[in-house]
């Protein structure tokens, strides 16, 4: 009894952190967003999400991430499938696929998409030599979807790639012996079998999509706004930390209901990124 | 057959898709123009300006060690947290867990800006130490979820031996279980590591000004125009790091298996 009692004191430097840094800290915002300068009860901060241009700043993030979304699971199943197919056991792919150029600075890296994607960069360059149509997204939407794409593609693959090495061969052999075709084995047999493993790549990327202000700022050309940079400002700019508090409860929602929509589907963390 | 072709191509079409903006990168870190947008000609200038650039020296120097010290206080509290999640009743673990969770599925911003109040609350002057315990913040939890997978396979029978032969406490530990568990230990601090070198929203909103990290330092810079000098500097960590993992993955592996990808 006692020898676990000394086990369980060993996690008392984490209870203290977490309780500090994480719990303690999520109270503070919850108590600037719903107080005003002279510490009295409020629900303007929150409110003013209804304002027009909050408003339109959170419709816009919330189809912009719904997109990205949509087109990270569209790229990364088919991928991860053939991952699990080629190496199994052999993460050596992954890392140099996803993990590798995380030693090149996120912000660098995004950037460099700009100078790719200019109206007469890289990209219009090539596709100029082969005679097919320019694209024209840089300071568009279009670019940031693309840039969430590309920044959060991995937190896709990576619970699919879990989730698909999972499944075990003979399931998709006696699917094969009782006559269902390649179709029918995977809309009936690794799809759903795979679902803890998408609801957790969806909220992987929903959420960093949903709140970025780095990537609409860089590939927006600062003049779209999504939620996130209007919070941002609020803290950065404008010092209303209230507002900002309130406009993040706002936020908060959304990360809640994903939070509790993986905890759903993901009971034994089997979808979890690591 | 063309399915094996086709395959190649996707993941052909996936690398170029990642490699690109760091390809970009590297061409630029030798371009002789200030602008990112036209080639001037080869040069080496940025590499040598580099070393004499004071702002960006103490920029790597203050992004290594938060990087250093967030990885292994992160890893030290992680490791004794999985030994007591790991002795917790089933309520407990969830509920650790649980809280273990929230930084990883919180938005950066979330965690940002509720350090940023704790701070303001507490009364702590923005700097250094503000960036670590931030960085520490949310690196102890990709420690504890690389290391769990790892004590839940250990054999509690092993840990008793030892203490029925007699070893204390921490000399069980350090002799039976931490062996076991070591790959989890070094893919999260590694993992830790990363992820710190990597973070700029969490950063943006606990540093005080006057002291920059890379990250930083950068998106500081992005309207000004970024100086080559800082390109020269990502390629030459990116290339350290791509002949680092070319030489491990050279060597024959005895700590095979680790989960974490």
């Amino acid at each position: 009894m006692s020898k676990n009692k000394t086990k369980l004191m060993l996690g008392l430097p984490y209870y203290f952190w977490s309780a500090a840094f994480v719990i303690l800290p999520l109270f503070m915002v919850v108590y600037y967003g719903i107080t005003d300068k002279n510490g009295a009860l409020t629900f303007n901060n929150i409110a003013s999400i209804a304002k027009p241009e909050h408003i339109k700043s959170l419709w816009l993030a919330i189809e912009l991430s719904i997109v990205s979304t949509v087109i990270c699971f569209l790229m990364a199943y088919p991928l991860a499938m053939i991952l699990v197919k080629y190496g199994k056991g052999r993460s050596s792919v992954l890392v140099m696929l996803f993990i590798l150029p995380m030693w090149m600075n996120f912000l660098l890296r995004t950037m460099a998409w700009q100078t790719l994607l200019e109206n007469n960069g890289v990209i219009n360059a090539i596709l100029k030599f082969l005679r097919l149509p320019l694209i024209h997204i840089i300071n568009t939407p279009g670019a940031i979807v693309f840039g969430m794409v590309y920044n959060f593609l991995p937190f896709m693959v990576l619970p699919l790639y879990n989730s698909l090495a999972k499944i075990d061969e003979n399931v998709i052999n006696a699917a094969r012996d009782l006559g269902a075709n390649n179709v029918q084995t995977f809309f009936k047999i690794t799809l759903p079998l795979t679902i803890p493993g998408i609801m957790s790549g969806i909220t992987m990327v929903f959420v960093p999509a949903l709140t970025t202000f780095v990537i609409s700022n860089l590939l927006g050309g600062a003049k779209i706004l999504l939620i996130g940079n209007v919070i941002e400002q609020e803290f950065s700019q404008t010092n209303n930390w209230h507002l900002g508090s309130g406009l993040s409860l706002v936020l908060m929602i959304f990360i809640v209901i994903s939070m509790i929509i993986s905890a759903i589907f993901d009971k034994d963390g089997e979808g979890s990124l690591l | 057959m063309t399915g094996k072709i086709l395959r190649k191509i996707y993941i052909a079409l996936i690398v170029i898709f990642m490699y690109a903006p760091i390809v970009t990168l590297v061409v630029l870190s030798f371009n002789s123009s200030k602008s990112r947008a036209k080639w001037g000609g080869f040069t080496f200038k940025w590499y040598i300006n580099l070393f004499d650039n004071a702002s960006i020296m103490a920029a790597l120097r203050n992004t290594l060690l938060i990087a250093l010290l967030s990885a292994i206080i992160s890893t030290v509290i992680g490791t004794a947290a999985c030994l007591a999640i790991n002795a917790m009743k089933k309520k407990g673990r969830t509920i650790w867990m649980g809280i273990t969770n929230i930084p990883m599925l919180n938005a950066e911003i979330v965690t940002g800006i509720s350090l940023m109040l704790i701070f303001i609350i507490l009364g702590v002057k923005f700097g250094f130490m503000t960036i670590l315990v931030a960085h520490i913040t949310f690196n102890i939890p990709y420690v504890i979820l690389s290391v769990m997978p790892r004590m839940k396979t250990l054999n509690p029978s092993t840990y008793e031996a030892a203490l029925d032969l007699g070893a204390s406490n921490s000399y069980a530990f350090f002799k039976v279980v931490l062996p076991d568990i070591m790959p989890g230990v070094i893919s999260g601090f590694l993992m830790a590591f990363t992820m710190s070198i990597d973070d700029f929203v969490i950063t943006h909103f606990t540093k005080g000004a006057g002291v920059d990290t890379l990250s930083t330092k950068i998106y500081s810079e992005v309207r000004k125009g970024i100086k080559p000098e800082i390109y020269a500097l990502s390629t030459i960590i990116f290339i350290t790091i791509l002949v680092l993992l070319f030489l491990v993955n050279r060597t024959p592996k005895k700590v095979d298996e680790a989960k974490t990808v």
